[in-house]
């Protein structure tokens, strides 16, 4: 029996069984479309974490305060005196002139309400100084960024976030407007002097506001640490592009230090690399996961598959017979099982493609208890599911291929 | 033709031996129409099956045509069998997803010859089934099937028809047009017909009648002037047709 035969004989034996060769494919349509999806939504996940923490802007160390604790009472301190950062710390490590440090910007974060003339909205309140827009890569799209002579005379001076400009001056003349910035029972108004370009992302940063960091210390009472130092939250270092971060956090960490005067860093010195790397690290364990747990489905679709193919074989014994009476070898039998076996994981796998794919297209963006579910489809993935599942129906077509070229003729033809 | 020699078949079950063929010799030539009687358990079935190359005697030798098959590979005796010989059993032994043409070409399918649906419409028309070719089996009558079967046999120009017990499931006129058909097949393409069959009336047809019993042959008779069967003239069904009860 030709090649052609072969094939054109398996497909009528599938056509001739709608529903148990559609039953024998389900498990590997499935089986397919669960790897691709689940890859596609691990990827996707990986893709997005490292897009967010990438958007903060590259090469960068972050300083922060580390939690503190009496050592008398073993109780962890109070919210204002645990703040060990002060802006002269950032001040300091600029003055420190370590090799490879571009730019060193403090910032104070917190949120507040912001209130325009008819609008109001909860925003990010970042008290930082004018380095902060080279340090973390942000562009003014009108008017000005934080000035010197702003952070010198403590202005009541507000920068405002894209879409904070977009929600509260909705007709775009946001510059030179009054906004109130409003903390509890506490509240000052400050003058508009620029609005950020959009950054996008998550959006969370065109939700922020800036503001000179000493005009808030010296306002918001709270904000100042017990000596009466300007407290802030967070320190960015901006390195050069190739300098090796790991010899600079080293360094800040000894100037730090001195200042301190600790042995133990009341602080802890990261860079987005650690960040990216262990954020990378979850996603990954994610994908592995995400991916086992596709592959079992694929290898149980193709336990599916052999099962009915063991069925099929009892069910036609009387035709092995007959095709042994007429000639046919027992090759000739396995090899038509075969070719079943495989034309039907060829058929399962490409609609497996077909629903896998479009799964992870209809679910990407797609809102999911609050989070937008971010996919990326991989091609690898496809072929690979595409593969297994080929090799699956070849493996499980096999043995009852085999099973069926080793009957007997004369038993075959007598069955029931 | 067909020649056996002092042939011999035990099957090895758990009850102990069984001897199916104890010392058998016959030999057939071409163009002869011959019964196979004898009760069930006698051997004819058995050896039927080792003449049509589906099974291999435990001893003895079988020689086809000149040639020794007594032991072939599984492969040898497949192609072999697909080429010389054609079967008819009782029970149609039909694929039932398959039309008539279709169950006709089978064979063909494995020979590997060109022209297969012109070769398998000839062996409908010459069984008188050349309309129902696109007929599933549960749309003919059991004559029908059975004549399908037939075209099947001798769709590859075989050596030998085997037919086991091909009219115990027919009535009587159906059995006389089967084997009026046997009959032809034998006169006019010397075609060697075998009928294993346990009906006297049916061995009526033949040239020769070879009774069996315990794996031994009994006698061994020619018929000189063996019952004329009337050929079907006409396609219509003997019988119910099953495509109408079945409606």
């Amino acid at each position: 029996m030709s090649i052609f035969d072969s094939i054109r004989t398996a497909l009528r034996a599938i056509a001739a069984n709608r529903l148990r060769s559609g039953l024998t494919a389900l498990g590997l349509v499935i089986g397919v479309a669960s790897v691709i999806v689940l890859i596609a939504v691990g990827q996707g996940a990986q893709q997005g974490v490292q897009d967010r923490i990438r958007g903060l802007g590259s090469d960068l160390i972050f300083v922060k305060p580390a939690p503190q604790t009496d050592r008398s009472t073993g109780a962890r301190g109070a919210r204002d005196s645990g703040i060990t950062l002060t802006a002269a710390d950032a001040d300091a490590i600029a003055g420190a002139k370590i090799h490879g440090v571009m730019g060193v910007a403090p910032q104070l974060a917190f949120n507040a309400q912001a209130i325009a003339l008819s609008q109001n909205l909860g925003v990010t309140v970042i008290g930082t100084t004018p380095a902060y827009a080279e340090v973390r890569d942000a562009k003014v799209a009108q008017g000005n960024f934080i000035g010197v002579d702003d952070v010198d005379r403590r202005a009541l001076t507000v920068v405002l976030g894209s879409a904070v400009a977009a929600s509260l001056f909705p007709d775009g003349d946001a510059i030179g407007q009054q906004l109130r910035l409003a903390l509890g029972p506490q509240g000052f108004n400050f003058r508009v002097i620029g609005v950020m370009e959009t950054r996008g992302g998550t959006g969370e940063q065109d939700n922020y506001v800036f503001v000179p960091v000493p005009s808030l210390s010296a306002r918001f009472q709270f904000l100042r640490n017990p000596r009466g130092d300007i407290s802030v939250n967070q320190i960015n270092v901006r390195t050069a592009p190739d300098a090796k971060q790991d010899p600079i956090e080293m360094e800040i960490t000894t100037v730090l230090a001195q200042r301190h005067q600790v042995v133990t860093p009341d602080f802890t010195v990261q860079s987005q690399n650690d960040l990216v790397g262990a954020a990378a690290e979850v996603s990954r364990t994610l994908s592995i996961l995400l991916g086992s747990i596709a592959g079992i489905s694929l290898i149980v679709g193709g336990i599916g598959t052999m099962n009915i193919m063991l069925v099929s074989v009892t069910e036609r014994t009387r035709e092995i017979g007959i095709r042994r009476a007429v000639g046919a070898r027992g090759i000739d039998v396995m090899r038509q099982f075969v070719t079943e076996a495989i034309a039907l994981s060829l058929v399962g796998g490409l609609i497996g493609i077909g629903i896998g794919v479009g799964v992870a297209v209809e679910i990407n963006g797609r809102d999911i208890s609050g989070t937008a579910m971010q996919t990326a489809i991989q091609t690898w993935s496809i072929a690979l599911a595409f593969g297994v599942a080929l090799l699956v129906g070849l493996i499980s077509g096999s043995y009852p291929a085999f099973r069926a070229s080793r009957l007997d003729p004369i038993l075959a033809l007598r069955s029931e | 033709m067909i020649l056996l020699d002092d042939i011999e078949k035990v099957y090895r079950t758990d009850a102990g031996e069984v001897r199916a063929l104890d010392g058998v010799s016959l030999n057939v030539e071409a163009g002869e129409f011959i019964a196979i009687m004898g009760a069930s358990g006698s051997g004819k079935s058995t050896m039927m099956n080792i003449i049509g190359l589906l099974d291999d005697p435990t001893a003895g030798r079988y020689l086809l045509d000149g040639a020794d098959v007594s032991k072939l590979d599984d492969d040898t005796r497949s192609k072999l069998r697909g080429r010389l010989f054609g079967f008819v059993f009782q029970s149609y032994n039909l694929v039932p997803r398959m039309t008539a043409i279709e169950q006709v070409e089978l064979p063909l399918l494995y020979q590997r010859l060109p022209n297969r649906r012109q070769m398998a419409m000839e062996a409908l028309e010459r069984v008188g089934l050349a309309d129902r070719a696109n007929h599933h089996p549960n749309q003919l009558s059991g004559g029908q099937q059975q004549r399908v079967a037939i075209a099947r046999s001798l769709v590859v120009h075989p050596n030998v028809i085997l037919a086991d017990e091909p009219t115990g499931a027919l009535d009587t006129k159906t059995s006389e047009e089967v084997m009026g058909i046997f009959a032809d097949l034998a006169r006019e393409q010397a075609i060697t017909v075998v009928v294993v069959t346990h009906e006297q009336n049916i061995a009526e047809f033949t040239n020769r009648t070879v009774r069996m019993r315990d794996g031994r042959i009994l006698s061994d008779e020619p018929r000189p002037h063996p019952a004329m069967a009337v050929e079907a003239a006409s396609d219509e069904p003997a019988g119910h047709p099953v495509s109408e009860v079945a409606r």
